[in-house]
């Protein structure tokens, strides 16, 4: 299967979660579609990795896992922490700040 | 690796170490000894600066082709470290205060400043982006650090959503970058490039774009800054005035490395782009901020459109000849930068007493009653506006100048004009303080490590107003190491 079949899929998963963070309004929701978005660029890393022959791509794609896992660990508790709160993870309802 | 490599990273080290001390210790200290965390913190910032000053510099990468040491790199860990200390200072007493007195805070502090020096040596794309996530992550905590308070909430979950949409947005651009150069060295990217954009122009400009937006977001450039202000207010001030510059700094070292010298001879369409950028991002602060009422939103747009000016720098470094002056130029703000913002923070924590949300109107005939913090404060305000005899003044003077020589009238007529608009609402807060009758009658919260905090940063930035030499004298050498 030729490579480009992977980076367009890589594209469009890319997009659909760019786009699930600048519509949806629930903050898990917007917290999901961003790690969508680091997982198609892990596959787009992952393809060029193939394409070029060289294995930097695969190593990227551990060290983002990583660095997801760690994003995720604070993003849930700082979510969590608002919903103990507010009973609400709505960010049109998380409004204090304005001006 | 080789033992040389473990002395020339001696400063992250030692930095990394202190923080895990940090963790340790915190848990066997009981709760009203937890202050001397920051001065443990402190300690250790220091020795990490000692450590800076003399590790041998030169421009070969290090580990793999990971880092690279330069002059450039050791001014902005200076940077960085001078920032952290600071801000250790301001929190010391502010955090007990407000009853956030943890170890992790200062661990916090410190991992970030990490961060934040791994961007400053990047010499590759993926370092870029752990530095940045190493920098950020950290900052995410301390915006909600007040966990019962719903401005500090709010401020974690709208920062931490922006911050890691923008390296998600980021981290696609490397990706496409390595898939057109098939590198993730920077120096042999941007050799790769001419010969990339004619075979696959789609990836090179889309990944250097997505780069130059998350870099941008993450220094609140306009039209990327939204989240700026409100972060700014809800965070707690401590917490804001360390973000304030900590993470400003970062972002620009990473995009003095990726787009400073060396992007006009691939593609003149970036300059211009990085230009409007500059130009967008100084008129709108500038003009945004006129409205602010509270102090820490108004200095949330002051540092929005001081990122406009270090962008002009970065503009100016393009032209090959004086690439030098324009990142001595950059080099110098950010340095002055980071010292005035944390200094006016510091006075905001102390005229904050026990409450918050320090408006305009709580400055009123706070001279008479606070003679000494209104001095200081009174140096800020100037100092950020950029009138002589203050260092702010000599930052924008080389930056201006540099993008003068370079050609770039235009912007600099800008800058200037914006300049211009930014000393109404400086010298607003200097007018509250000195002509209004007082008032409100907010107690001051009076903490020694603060006002030593603001002493040093007010007195650091005359003196660097009145002897610009002792910090120009270092800078000759950091411009003239080869970037990448």
């Amino acid at each position: 299967m030729p490579i480009e079949n992977y980076l367009i899929l890589s594209g469009i998963l890319f997009s659909i979660g760019a786009l699930g963070v600048l519509m949806r309004r629930n903050a898990l929701i917007i917290f999901m579609s961003i790690e969508l978005m680091l997982n198609a660029v892990n596959l787009s890393f992952i393809g060029f990795a193939r394409q070029l022959g060289d294995p930097t791509g695969q190593v990227i794609v551990f060290f983002v896992l990583v660095v997801a896992a760690a994003e995720v660990v604070v993003g849930l508790a700082i979510i969590v922490n608002i919903f103990r709160a507010k009973d609400t993870v709505d960010i049109d309802d998380i409004d204090v700040l304005r001006g | 690796m080789t033992l040389n490599d473990l002395f020339v990273l001696s400063p992250e080290i030692i930095v990394t170490v202190s923080a895990l001390i940090i963790l340790i210790l915190d848990l066997f200290l009981a709760a009203e000894f937890k202050r001397s965390l920051a001065g443990f913190t402190l300690f250790g910032i220091v020795l990490a600066a000692v450590a800076n000053a003399f590790i041998p510099i030169g421009s070969a990468p290090l580990i793999q082709g990971m880092l690279r040491v330069d002059a450039i790199s050791q001014f902005l860990n200076l940077i960085f470290l001078v920032g952290a200390g600071v801000a250790a200072l301001l929190s010391a007493d502010y955090v007990k205060r407000q009853g956030i007195a943890r170890g992790e805070y200062y661990a916090l502090i410190l991992l970030s400043t990490l961060g934040a020096m791994l961007m400053g040596s990047s010499a590759n794309l993926i370092m870029i982006f752990l530095g940045l996530e190493t920098l950020s992550i950290p900052l995410y905590i301390l915006s909600a650090f007040m966990r019962t308070r719903s401005a500090s909430q709010e401020a974690g979950l709208k920062y931490f959503l922006l911050g890691s949409f923008a390296s998600a947005l980021l981290l696609y651009g490397i990706a496409l970058l390595y898939g057109a150069t098939g590198s993730i060295q920077i120096d042999e990217i941007l050799a790769k490039l001419p010969a990339a954009m004619l075979a696959t122009p789609l990836f090179v400009y889309a990944g250097g774009g997505l780069l130059l937006v998350g870099l941008a977001f993450k220094a609140a450039v306009v039209p990327f800054h939204m989240w700026a202000p409100d972060v700014y207010e809800g965070a707690p001030t401590s917490a804001t005035a360390f973000m304030a510059v900590a993470a400003k700094a970062g972002a620009f070292a990473a995009l003095l490395r990726l787009f400073g010298p060396g992007l006009m001879q691939i593609d003149s369409a970036g300059v211009v782009i990085i230009g409007i950028l500059a130009g967008l991002t100084m008129i709108f602060g500038n003009i945004a901020a006129l409205a602010q009422l509270n102090l820490k939103r108004l200095l949330a747009y002051s540092s929005i459109a001081h990122a406009g000016y270090l962008l002009l720098a970065i503009t100016a470094a393009q032209s090959t000849p004086l690439a030098g002056t324009a990142i001595n130029g950059l080099l110098f703000y950010l340095l002055i930068y980071t010292l005035m913002t944390l200094g006016a923070f510091g006075v905001v924590i102390l005229a904050e007493g026990r409450g918050e949300n320090l408006s305009l109107s709580d400055f009123s005939g706070f001279a008479s009653r606070h003679p000494w913090i209104a001095g200081a404060m009174a140096i800020f305000m100037v100092s950020l506006a950029g009138i002589p005899p203050t260092a702010g003044f000599i930052g924008k003077f080389l930056i201006f100048s540099a993008v003068i020589q370079a050609g770039e009238i235009g912007l600099a007529l800008i800058g200037v004009f914006a300049s211009v608009i930014s000393v109404y609402y400086y010298l607003r807060v200097v007018y509250y303080m000195y002509m209004r009758p007082s008032t409100s009658e907010r107690p001051v919260f009076v903490s020694g490590f603060i006002v030593l905090g603001v002493g040093l940063t007010a007195i650091a930035v005359l003196v660097f107003g009145i002897y610009p030499s002792v910090i120009l004298q270092w800078l000759p050498q950091a411009a003239s190491a080869t970037l990448p």
